[in-house]
């Protein structure tokens, strides 16, 4: 499968990844080049097998609905470039 | 009384889709251990989970699953044993992770339905097209500051339930009847509060026209987050209204999500969600599928309470409503609860009348609910009995009941201290009516030369004279006796 420029650069909006146009035909060829390797994967014959989101025979784990985290708005701040009043501040959004 | 359209071209219908996000109510949030409880003080119910530090991994919380598939049931929806999360990719502030984990291609709740009770009675069939989990988001707010937004991340990793509604819906009154019912269906079932105003229930709304008679589907727009019924209906207006004017101007309509502005009552396009119908879904790799088996969900159906629909079908059959009094009395449980206690053992009919128009209109007009009413439904039914057993009349049964919303009181000992028994002596009944005969001549020859239409008039006379305490039946027997003999 080939991407052209015009996918690549929507990609690039999507991720919010800024990309010079003189980038563009190179990734281009970098980002086809691994799908068509990922491709490879169909050639393999899997008639008969039941598709699987995991190699491992696992179940997904349960919790029980009770409060046992939280209650550090410190911890969950500290990273913040900036803060207000207990909130993370953004550049504004508005519609 | 199909809503319709009428353009210059011609007669347009309306296809209306709701997206309803529900809160569902559980004690932590869908993948972790942190607070759901509404107005804390801000990013102080969060975990490293939803702050979506690197290397935290998401953990299903089982009573949010159990919420779903009883939502589900209630729905009559089909329940899928085995769904899969997946991320539905786009960027917002409000967004930790850059996605939201939600579910896509394989959803735990399939097809069910719901039936719309109408204002006139009737009731139609909308179908469900499928019910599924997913993280609620952050809150953003953009008025605290000139050039920041601010973001709290309380809500961020509550449960919601997403469902869908199939197209089925033409009018902005179906639309509105479909949101109250969904509503009374989530707090019969308790899986979420229903409130809109504070956002634990949130609508968007995909509207789309074509000419009546015409059966496709054209580009639908999306009107992003109405919150109250009356809103919902109101953009459907608008929008139904903008997007007839666009065709019929030779343009098309775009795809696209719009927001609405209760104020000049329009809806405008959102720009900055152009690109955002791209969302790159794919399962979550940190989830495994959701699974479970026949005896959970069946544990669940056993548990169920008795819903809306069929407690209205139960209380036409055993006390012989109107569908219509029927779906009044069923929108909400405590209600219900209060007529079947007025009810029991007394004429259905009847109790409903008064609960549904002196009752429900006093609450009304004070905001009350019925946890809340002075009146209990005890005390109410007494009333009742002392109406059956003659010892009061209609009338004073009306002003026995304004005392008791007053006072809180029972109505045997009000009716017994204020002397408000009805007089059915012969003689003092008799009495009253030779006083209002000998006071009009005039009218008397009237009604004995063929307006007895009039008799009427004497009789509310003769009420009024006896301060409404006398049996009307027996007043107008005992008029007719003297006039007309």
């Amino acid at each position: 499968m080939a991407l052209d420029k015009t996918t690549v650069a929507n990609i690039a909006v999507l991720a919010r990844i800024d990309v010079e146009e003189d980038r563009m035909e190179a990734l281009a060829g970098e980002l086809s080049g691994i799908l068509n390797w990922i491709e490879q994967l169909g050639e393999v014959n899997t008639d008969g097998v039941a598709p699987m989101t995991s190699v491992a025979d696992l179940a997904l784990a349960w919790r029980e609905d009770k409060v046992t985290d939280g209650g550090y708005q410190d911890r969950v701040l500290a990273n913040a470039p900036e803060q207000q009043d207990g909130c993370f501040t953004v550049p504004k959004v508005m519609e | 009384m199909t809503y319709l359209i009428e353009g210059e071209t011609g007669t347009w219908e309306v296809v209306i889709g709701l997206e309803v996000h529900c809160q569902v109510i559980s004690q932590s949030k869908l993948f972790s251990g942190s607070s759901t409880t509404y107005g804390a003080e801000p990013n102080s119910q969060v975990s490293l989970v939803d702050a979506a530090m690197p290397g935290m991994l998401p953990v299903i919380n089982g009573a949010c699953v159990e919420q779903a598939v009883k939502t589900g049931l209630g729905l009559r929806a089909k329940i899928n044993k085995h769904s899969v999360f997946a991320r539905k990719n786009y960027f917002y502030a409000d967004l930790p992770q850059g996605y939201q984990i939600s579910q896509y291609e394989q959803p735990i709740v399939g097809e069910g339905k719901l039936v719309l009770d109408m204002p006139d009675g009737s009731s139609r069939e909308v179908g469900i097209e499928r019910l599924h989990l997913e993280q609620d988001a952050g809150k953003s707010m953009h008025d605290q500051h000139p050039s920041k937004s601010l973001i709290d991340l309380n809500r961020s990793g509550v449960a919601l339930m997403e469902i869908v509604s199939k197209p089925d819906l033409r009018e902005p009154e179906e639309a509105g009847a479909y949101l109250r019912k969904l509503r009374s269906i989530l707090r019969y079932l308790g899986t979420c509060d229903g409130n809109m105003e504070e956002g634990s229930m949130r609508c968007d709304v995909n509207v789309s026209v074509r000419p009546l008679g015409n059966d496709e589907l054209r580009t639908r727009c999306e009107v992003k987050n109405v919150n109250s019924v009356r809103f919902v209906m109101q953009a459907i207006e608008a929008e139904a209204r903008r997007q007839v004017d666009v065709y019929e101007n030779g343009g098309e309509i775009v795809q696209e999500t719009r927001l609405f502005d209760p104020a000049k009552g329009e809806t405008r396009s959102m720009r900055s969600k152009e690109n955002a119908h791209d969302y790159r879904y794919f399962p979550d790799p940190d989830l495994l599928p959701l699974e479970f088996d026949d005896a959970f969900v069946e544990k669940i159906r056993d548990a169920l309470p008795e819903l809306p629909d069929d407690k209205k079908s139960r209380f036409i059959a055993d006390f012989g409503l109107t569908p219509y009094d029927a779906s009044v009395l069923v929108v909400d449980q405590a209600n219900a609860d209060y007529f079947e206690a007025v009810a029991d053992g007394r004429d259905g009919k009847i109790a409903a009348n008064w609960v549904i128009n002196n009752l429900f209109g006093a609450l009304g007009k004070a905001g009350k609910s019925v946890g809340e009413s002075p009146v209990s439904a005890e005390n109410l039914g007494k009333l009742l009995d002392l109406l059956k057993e003659d010892v009061i009349s209609g009338r004073i049964a009306k002003d026995v009941f304004e005392i008791m919303w007053e006072t809180g009181g029972d109505p045997e000992a009000i009716v017994e201290e204020k002397g408000l028994k009805q007089v059915t002596d012969t003689g003092a009944i008799e009495a009253a009516v030779d006083a209002v005969i000998a006071a009009n001549p005039d009218k008397v020859a009237d009604v004995k030369g063929g307006k007895e239409k009039l008799l009427g008039w004497f009789t509310g006379q003769v009420m009024k004279s006896t301060q409404g305490k006398a049996n009307p039946g027996m007043v107008n027997e005992i008029l007719k006796k003297k006039i007309l003999g």
